[in-house]
């Protein structure tokens, strides 16, 4: 049947001539296809190479031969083959001027030729006339070439031209002119900078085409500089609005998505604008939030919408409400059967995990679940979200994870990278100088030559200074930590070069120091690694001077030294090297053996490693010596600016260019300044610069608002390799993204034991709070090993939770606060009493306004109901409200009580909605009762309904007014308020 | 941003590949071997993506073709699946129920439809609609220039009788 089909095909093709192709053409595709083997392929594919050389060179072949002849070359150069003979044959076909050849030949050029081609410059002028053409399709197929060919120095040839065409009556020419234009930009912002503005003008392009292909370069101008379009915040939302509300031709409809492409973009472009920008956050939050209620999530589509929402979300200014739907959306990614979305999920919560760092305990075994996942790229994934969120008291289980990984693949690429990780995690969080070791020991072992030399320099540099403190016994107790265990691995074979290095320097400086091992041990040691290795050089060297400082740490303490057999025969040996440096250091080596102790003492002082070597650079030392000499009757020294004869053009010379005082010989015509070229250069480039200027806008932004105090931990760190050690000792035992300061004294190994407890604890309770969404699943089936992985991974963070903030930004104190009730909630009396607690904290009247801090964003934002409310309240009713909400959340008749009240002063707060910039004190006092409770009560006594029947503008409303009234409503209030208002 | 575009049959035989930044002939080779030697082995439930050299590449096999596009890291990997499928889709419409045997021998009109869909590793167009209006118009072009070529040669015929 199947062969059937096949024969079918083929005829109908040969009817109708294949689109023109000859019955050679397709025998020829046929018997490749048909090939058993690569060789065999490889076969046919030279053989027909040989026959078009020949045949393509031949005078006057036919035009519809000779596009058939460039296809068959496409088709070599497809397959892997050079068809380099044939370029210039593309390269003919298109100054033909049949647009059926032109377009054969400038796809053939397209696929043929990167942009640094020499045959590039003739095409230019087909493309040049090409774009005059008055055939739209010409002036297309030209776009597609210039879009691929032109590079930076042939841009001016054509730049007039193009720009032209961007008011082109046709929209696919607009379309294709914008995005050569962006091209140009991407090969050489300079060139087309004094440009910008068309891209703004063709952003209101009344075809939706246009419009979003304008997105692609504004969004690169954007990432480069975010300030100069602020502007466009506005038109962005808007559009983005018009589109989410399918205003846009059916045609851009994608599987019931309203352009989902068009839409992908411009959140992303919204991401860049709000970064860190509170006023223009406000601008987008009802659009994405709306975004990311309506769409639909169970096509893929609405699924990669949804995501960008959430990137979005995650990277705008905080908004409490929208960060509550996007990690619903999270928790739906990671729910799913798919990998795809898991991966998504991982990828997500990544990044939402910055903001509030509390999200990622209820994915724990979803994490946890993908970290054992057998998809490798959904393991790496996980990787980078376990990276992001350690801490002191984690460290130890991922980075051992990681390193069990790192030893278990191939790929030295992403060998390499997650090496760097585990090295860096390893130098922030590292709980015990004896653990780093042995973490740095193993990272080497199995990827040694893969990192960065400088980690192995860091980390001598380490081990000598110790960790910044002014300990000297932990440091000497790391240090012989280190020893011991260099000696345990020293023996291993096939250790990597640089971990060698490493092995031999600290056994050399610090390897006798502890009294532990004997001078004639670690010279023996370090002689069978100079033997061991003996190609590579750098070693050899490494071992000889470590030796060197051995016997000079001996002889300066008085003892005697006498030197090994096998160390001397290695000395010997070195000493007739190749190796001018091994040579010296092994002769060095016999000097210093030689001296007596007051000498080798000032020549290797011991544990000096780390002190500044101070260079005198006026040699004052030689002073007495030069004056003896001088006395002796010995010329004194003439400056080189002073001795005759050289001075009269010396010194005419040194006036204007000092630095080529060294010449004898003057060129007169280079002492003429010749400004035009850099001038010019200038000028071009100074107009721009007012536009391109590149600022670091993102990772600026990205700080500013981030949770932690912690200086952008992975931020900065991903990149970069260099260890940043000074103040190691300070971050260690901070956290990474928690905000709260955690886990201050317990140990970390106590922890994994209590984390079980506790975190089924807090499990529990999260369950009990998403009832609707976990209570299905059955808890049973999870391993105590996985829960205990999930403890020692996420146990740190439940602490945290537990305990009242501390950090000064108020997002986290919004997200933590909001997290904390939600769990507490349902735990009856204990909990509660924790909240009785945490409102005697806030007890001062002004402090209780502090509850109200979360309402980052008002609906209003010209009005603060805060200085409203403190105007308003005298401290005595706030207090007593205090008060009462403390009160309801130990005694729960007391809220039932109130809770029936509710109506009632529910209503006169809707009656505020209306006018909520002149609410009076009995509203906002009744308003901030109900909020009261209902933290006190989220979760717990509510219907868990979806959100999906609220009228959007109401929910709107009250959106507003529940951001007034100081709460974070979590994902059932709204309901809540649902109730309580209407 | 895309940086290639790669079309692979089950047997790791290359159908169409479409290279939006700069590699050299041995580079492709290479980037060919290397993945199609990662995809072509990924089980069936995976992820369709992989993580390559700082690089990402979603995949998704269509019968026995796999279409392979290579993006960055900050890309959206689940867009970058709509775009294969979008591709697809609109392929489908132009060869009507497309096979890999429409692909193997019509590369170059595969080669044309890709064009006008992505440019320079964008998306440019996303309405099918628009795509399938333009690849007609070229082609109806061709057409009328077949035609134009028969007539006139069937004059010349003529008028040499």
């Amino acid at each position: 049947m199947e062969q059937l089909k096949t024969i079918g095909r083929e005829l109908a093709m040969g009817s109708q001539g294949g689109f023109g192709q000859s019955k050679e053409f397709l025998d020829l595709v046929k018997s490749i296809g048909e090939a058993r083997s690569k060789a065999e392929e490889d076969r046919i594919v030279l053989h027909e190479i040989e026959t078009l050389k020949r045949r393509i060179s031949e005078p006057d072949i036919p035009k519809r031969k000779m596009k058939e002849y460039i296809i068959r070359l496409v088709y070599f150069e497809m397959l892997g083959h050079d068809a380099s003979f044939g370029y210039i044959h593309a390269v003919k076909m298109t100054h033909d001027d049949t647009l059926l050849l032109k377009r054969t030949g400038y796809l053939a050029v397209t696929l043929f030729l990167n942009d640094d081609h020499d045959l590039i410059i003739l095409i230019v002028n087909t493309i040049q006339k090409d774009l005059r053409s008055d055939n739209y399709l010409v002036v297309c197929a030209a776009l597609n070439a210039v879009c691929r060919l032109i590079n930076e120095e042939t841009i001016p040839a054509v730049l007039p031209q193009v720009v032209d065409l961007l008011s082109h009556s046709k929209e696919a020419v607009r379309k294709k002119a914008i995005m050569a234009l962006h091209r140009f930009y991407q090969k050489s912002p300079s060139s087309v900078s004094h440009l910008v503005s068309n891209f703004r003008k063709r952003l209101c392009d009344n075809d939706p085409g246009v419009m979003g292909a304008t997105l692609c370069p504004l969004f690169d101008l954007i990432t480069i500089e975010v300030h100069s379009y602020k502007d466009l915040v506005v038109s962005f939302v808007s559009i983005l609005k018009q589109v989410a509300e399918r205003r846009l031709p059916k045609s851009y409809d994608y599987h019931q998505m309203p352009a989902p492409f068009i839409q992908i973009r411009l959140l992303k472009i919204l991401a860049l604008l709000g970064s860190g920008d509170k006023q223009a956050s406000e601008n987008m939050y009802t659009v994405v939030g709306d975004i990311l209620r309506k769409c639909d999530s169970s096509s893929n589509i609405g699924n990669a919408v949804l995501y960008e929402c959430v990137c979005c979300v995650s990277s705008i200014y905080p908004n409490p409400k929208l960060l509550e739907v996007a990690a619903d959306v999270i928790s739906r990614f990671l729910k799913s059967d798919s990998h795809n979305l898991k991966y998504m999920g991982i990828d997500s919560l990544g990044r939402l995990i910055k903001m509030s760092p509390e999200i990622a305990e209820q994915h724990q075994l979803a994490v946890i679940d993908c970290l054992e996942d057998p998809d490798d790229t959904l393991k790496r994934k996980t990787f980078e979200l376990l990276y992001k969120m350690t801490k002191s008291s984690n460290v130890e289980v991922i980075v051992d994870r990681m390193i069990d990984y790192m030893i278990s693949i191939n790929d030295n690429h992403y060998k390499t990278y997650i090496a760097s990780r585990c090295v860096e995690l390893a130098e922030q969080f590292a709980p015990s100088n004896h653990w780093f070791i042995l973490t740095m020991n193993k990272v080497f072992e199995h990827a040694g030559d893969l990192v960065n030399v400088k980690v192995a320099h860091n980390l001598m540099r380490l081990i000598a200074e110790g960790f910044g403190e002014d300990d000297d016994a932990a440091d000497s107790q790391l240090r012989s930590s280190a020893v011991e265990s260099y000696l345990h691995i020293i023996g291993e074979p096939k250790l990597p070069s640089v971990f060698l290095q490493v092995i031999c320097w600290v056994l050399g400086e610090y390897g006798t120091a502890d009294g532990k091992y004997s001078a004639s041990y670690i010279t023996g040691k370090l002689c069978d690694v100079a033997e061991a290795c003996s190609n590579d050089e750098t070693v050899k060297a490494y071992a000889v001077t470590a030796i060197m400082k051995i016997y000079a740490f001996e002889i300066a303490a008085g003892r005697k030294v006498d030197m090994l057999h096998e160390c001397q025969s290695l000395v010997e040996e070195l000493s007739a090297s190749h190796s001018t440096d091994l040579q010296q250091r092994a002769y060095e080596l016999q000097a210093v053996i030689c001296l007596d102790a007051h000498a080798v003492e000032n020549i290797i002082p011991s544990d000096a490693s780390c002190e500044d070597v101070e260079i005198d650079k006026n040699l004052s030392f030689l002073n007495s010596y030069v004056q003896q000499s001088l006395e002796n009757g010995a010329q004194p020294y003439i400056p080189e600016t002073g001795r005759s004869g050289m001075s009269d053009t010396i010194n005419f010379r040194s006036q204007d260019q000092p630095e080529a005082s060294m010449h004898g010989l003057r060129f007169e015509a280079y002492e003429l300044p010749k400004p035009p070229v850099p001038s010019r250069m200038h000028t071009a480039s100074l107009e721009p610069s007012t536009e391109l200027v590149p600022v670091s806008e993102p990772a600026y932004s990205r700080d500013t608002h981030q949770v932690a105090t912690v200086p952008s931990v992975s931020d900065a760190g991903s990149s970069e390799l260099k260890l940043r050690l000074d103040g190691v000792q300070k971050k260690w035992g901070r956290p990474a993204y928690s905000s709260s300061a955690p886990s201050t004294s317990s140990s970390t190994s106590q922890n994994t034991v209590n984390g079980v407890t506790q975190v089924d604890a807090a499990g529990s309770v999260i369950s009990k709070a998403h009832k609707t969404n976990d209570s299905r699943k059955p808890r049973v089936e999870i391993s105590p090993e996985k829960q205990k992985l999930a403890a020692s991974l996420f146990g740190g963070s439940s602490q945290t939770e537990k305990r009242p903030t501390t950090a000064s930004h108020k997002v986290t104190k919004a997200g933590s606060h909001a997290a904390g009730k939600k769990s507490q909630a349902p735990k009856s009396a204990v909990v509660s009493n924790q909240v009785t607690v945490e409102k005697t904290i806030h007890q001062p009247p002004p402090d209780l306004l502090d509850l109200g801090e979360p309402a980052v964003p008002s609906a209003t934002p010209s009005v603060d109901p805060f200085k409203q409310l403190e105007g308003l309240l005298d401290p005595t009713q706030v207090s007593s409200t205090a008060n009462h909400g403390a009160v309801g959340a130990t005694e729960s008749p007391d809220i039932i009580a109130l809770y029936g009240k509710t109506p009632a002063s529910g209503h006169s707060s809707s009656a505020a909605i209306s006018l909520p910039t002149n609410g009076d004190g009995v509203n906002f006092t009744a308003g901030l009762l109900d909020a009261t409770i209902s933290t006190t009560h989220a979760g717990t006594t509510l219907p868990t309904q979806s959100i999906k029947g609220l009228n959007a503008k109401d929910s709107l409303e009250k959106d507003a007014l529940v951001r007034q009234m100081g709460v974070t409503p979590s994902s059932q209030n709204p309901n809540l308020f649902r109730d309580l208002l209407s | 941003m895309i940086h290639f575009v790669l079309l692979i049959s089950r047997q790791g035989k290359v159908r169409l590949t479409k290279w939006y930044s700069p590699y050299s002939q041995k580079e492709r080779t290479k980037v060919i071997r290397e993945l199609s030697g990662v995809i072509l082995t990924r089980g069936p439930k995976l992820c369709n993506f992989v993580e390559w050299k700082g690089y990402k590449v979603v995949y998704k096999r269509y019968a026995s073709l796999y279409f392979c596009m290579c993006i960055d890291q900050e890309d959206n990997e689940l867009e970058v699946l709509e775009i294969i499928h979008h591709y697809v889709e609109i392929l489908d419409r132009y060869f009507g129920s497309v096979c890999e045997l429409d692909l193997i021998f019509n590369f170059h009109k595969a080669y044309y439809i890709l064009d006008e869909l992505l440019i320079a590793g964008e998306l440019q167009e996303p309405s099918k609609k628009t795509v399938a209006r333009l690849i007609s118009a070229q082609d109806s072009l061709v057409e009328t220039a077949k035609e134009q070529r028969s007539s006139i040669s069937n004059i010349i015929a003529q008028a040499t009788k």
